[in-house]
């Protein structure tokens, strides 16, 4: 198709970078990895040679202080974009997001805003464990102030990274590398307005809706297939951006549909699941559900490294399917 | 600008083309050499079987070994004892074995077995042996220092007269925590050896690009730590100077500090040994450290004090080869966890 480029999820946000780069000189990076980084699939490869080691900061072993001065470095003007190659270690800079960049606008009066672009990957499985492994999204999601987007589809993944780092407000961007080998052919780059991002539906249906956000997505998408395998017509919606939330989209699609069945990557106790649950529990009358919503989450248990009790760990577009048939079947 | 005339650097200790003679072992009795030596031998040996099962797709998990590094883990552990407090990070499993824990442990933890170290639940960056006095090692950089200064204050508490053990590397000492840990060790004199094993690099990155100065030192010059700089690939050096800093640490005087230079021989994960991915050194300087060796610079130097022989090596390594290919049978033989594990060990069982 004309004007369009192949990418993978990771080329797409290789090309996004190399956009914002090219295009803004007050963009610039700053993080572990970037001379070097195999840590960051296909992600970031070579931006350090086109764009220089001034605007590619490579970064000692200090998480708490990068995020710390990107955060400063927005105050003052640039464009930051600092990044976490694993958000297990991002850990070190939560008073950097949560107490800083989440806070700075509002504590002065919404004089200043701090429009750090904070990515953090999902990087788990490979029997690596508990510390190499967590999807923190619902955490900072509860954190007025910082934006959350969670890309699912190849063109979110360039696009979205974009509108994240044009924000004028701190934008968490979390990505997820079992998403990175995913393809699709890429029309040109259209800046969009971050603000009026929102959850999206990404295949249409009828009988069942499931809402999922970021690799679950992928989990979603692939169930909805082997349940058109079997005669059923499931809707999939995209959340994409998780904080501000707006419900609006989910809620039309479960009064169409009377069945809500919701994947998230994180842990059940807390999580954006319930957040999802809750927000079409205060909008939609309990006489529009033909069933009860379910949900689809993590155990309530750190990662274990164990190859057989990550199979037992991890939901599969399997595990989806097989409860959406089971509502589907009740129902 | 006069700054930098106090600043404090590593000088030769970081240059491979000195110190690979054999090592002098002066007073050192026949019978603690043995052992270092064996100690040495069969965490290398250990460490070269994972990296081959890696290699070959038997492990599953990402393993950072520590080839080249074996003298620090062990002439740190001959100044300690089964009471004391020893924490590690992502590469630690010299720091276990030189405790004495067993092969066939650590194998099995590494393939994810229920007869694991940690019961197969962390693999090779999770480790624990507590009654060998292994608490614990984690792969987030620094995480398990400021824990080690706590059971470092514990033992105070406790009058046990034990010590803390911190190891972690040079990339770790630019993480925050460790300069709290250090100032918070210091004023609370707590007993705590705070082991820096220098080998120049993290991950891709070498030390020069990463801080002002190649020796970790300064941090306890700044926080008044009594502290000791050796060359991390002489075993005879490690074990003097540890022992003199955990002394001190078991009489009151409060925390120490081991900066041991070194170099690891493989990438920094895995089995490769200097085109790891991302890994930035030259085959030419990876060969001068192996002029380096800490294992053949001790048999050499036992070789010159007269008390070992070349074929005495060779009868060793096979000895403890034969011991590591029955554990690796039996580790590889061993059942997984039972699935429930996922769920029923997030807490302390009931009663508990
Ligand atoms: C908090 C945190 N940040 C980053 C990483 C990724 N990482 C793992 S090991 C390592 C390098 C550590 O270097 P050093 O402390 O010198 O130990 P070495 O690998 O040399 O033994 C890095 C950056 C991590 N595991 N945890
Ligand atoms: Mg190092």
């Amino acid at each position: 198709m004309e004007g369009r480029t192949t990418h993978t999820y990771g080329t797409a946000i290789l090309s996004a970078f190399e956009y914002l780069l090219e295009n803004y000189p007050r963009v610039f990076v700053i993080g572990q990895g970037l001379w070097s980084p195999w840590y960051v699939g296909s992600s970031m490869t070579d931006l350090d040679k086109k764009f220089g080691v001034e605007r590619i900061i490579d970064t000692p072993v200090s998480e708490s202080a990068c995020t710390g001065a990107a955060v400063g470095a927005a105050l003052a003007g640039m464009m930051p974009i600092v990044v976490h190659p694993r958000m297990d270690f991002m850990l070190y800079a939560t008073d950097a997001v949560v107490n800083q960049a989440a806070k700075w606008s509002h504590m002065v009066g919404g004089q200043a805003h701090p429009g750090v672009t904070i990515r953090a990957i999902i990087n788990r499985g490979g029997e690596q464990g508990a510390q190499h492994s967590q999807a923190l999204h619902s955490w900072f999601a509860h954190v007025p102030g910082l934006r959350v987007v969670m890309p699912a589809t190849v063109a979110d993944a360039r696009d979205l990274l974009v509108a994240s780092v044009l924000c004028k407000d701190p934008v968490m961007y979390i990505d997820d590398r079992w998403l990175y080998d995913q393809t699709d052919d890429l029309p040109p780059i259209v800046e969009s307005d971050l603000r009026l991002e929102g959850p999206k539906c990404l295949a249409e249906g009828t009988q069942l809706s499931i809402v999922a956000a970021g690799h679950a997505t992928r989990l979603a998408l692939d169930a909805r297939d082997e349940l058109a395998r079997q005669g059923y017509s499931a809707e999939v919606i995209d959340v994409r951006v998780l904080n501000p939330f707006d419900p609006e989209r989910i809620v039309q699609s479960v009064l169409k549909t009377g069945r809500l069945l919701v994947v998230d990557g994180g842990w059940r106790n807390s999580g954006f699941s319930a957040e999802i649950l809750a927000s079409v529990v205060e909008r939609v009358s309990p006489n529009a559900m033909k069933i009860p919503a379910r949900r689809i989450t993590l155990p309530d248990a750190p990662a274990p490294t164990s190859r057989v009790l990550e199979k037992a760990y991890y939901p599969t577009s399997d595990t989806v399917a097989r409860s959406a048939l089971d509502m589907l079947s009740r129902s | 600008m006069g700054g930098n005339d106090k600043l404090v650097t590593l000088g030769g200790l970081a240059d491979p083309l000195f110190f690979s003679a054999p090592i002098d072992t002066g007073e050192v009795q026949f019978e603690m050499l043995r052992r270092y030596l064996n100690s040495m031998l069969r965490i290398r040996l250990a460490e070269r079987r994972l990296a081959e099962a890696r290699r070959d797709g038997l492990v599953g998990g990402p393993v950072h070994l520590g080839v080249g590094q074996e003298a620090i883990a062990v002439g740190v552990s001959a100044a300690l004892r089964n009471s004391d407090r020893v924490f590690g990070g992502h590469r630690s499993h010299s720091h276990v074995l030189a405790l004495g824990s067993n092969v066939h442990g650590l194998f099995a933890e590494v393939l994810g077995k229920e007869t694991g170290l940690s019961r197969g639940m962390g693999g090779s960056m999770h480790l624990w042996d507590q009654p060998r006095g292994f608490y614990g090692s984690v792969p987030i950089v620094a995480g398990t220092v400021p824990l080690a200064v706590g059971a470092g204050i514990a033992a105070k508490l406790q009058n046990s007269g034990d010590v803390a053990v911190a190891y972690f590397g040079d990339g770790a000492v630019e993480e925050g925590v460790v300069h709290e840990s250090l100032n918070l060790a210091r004023v609370s004199r707590a007993p705590v050896l705070f082991v820096v094993e220098n080998n120049l690099f993290a991950s891709h990155m070498h030390i020069s690009l990463r801080q002002p100065s190649d020796s970790t030192a300064r941090f306890a010059l700044a926080n008044n730590i009594p502290h000791h700089v050796v060359d991390g690939n002489d075993v005879v050096a490690v074990a003097a100077a540890a022992q003199a800093l955990v002394s001190g640490a078991r009489r009151g005087e409060g925390p120490g500090f081991l900066e041991a230079v070194t170099f690891r021989w493989y990438g920094h994960v895995d089995w490769r040994e200097d085109i790891d991915v991302g890994v930035h050194r030259s085959l030419e300087e990876l060969n001068d450290w192996r002029r380096r060796d800490p294992v053949r610079r001790l048999e050499e130097g036992m070789v010159a004090a007269g008390c070992w022989s070349a074929d005495q090596t060779v009868e060793l390594t096979e000895q403890i080869n034969s011991e590591i290919s029955v554990a690796w049978e039996q580790a590889l033989a061993d059942p997984y966890p039972d699935p429930e594990a996922i769920l029923d060990r997030v807490y302390a069982a009931a009663g508990g």
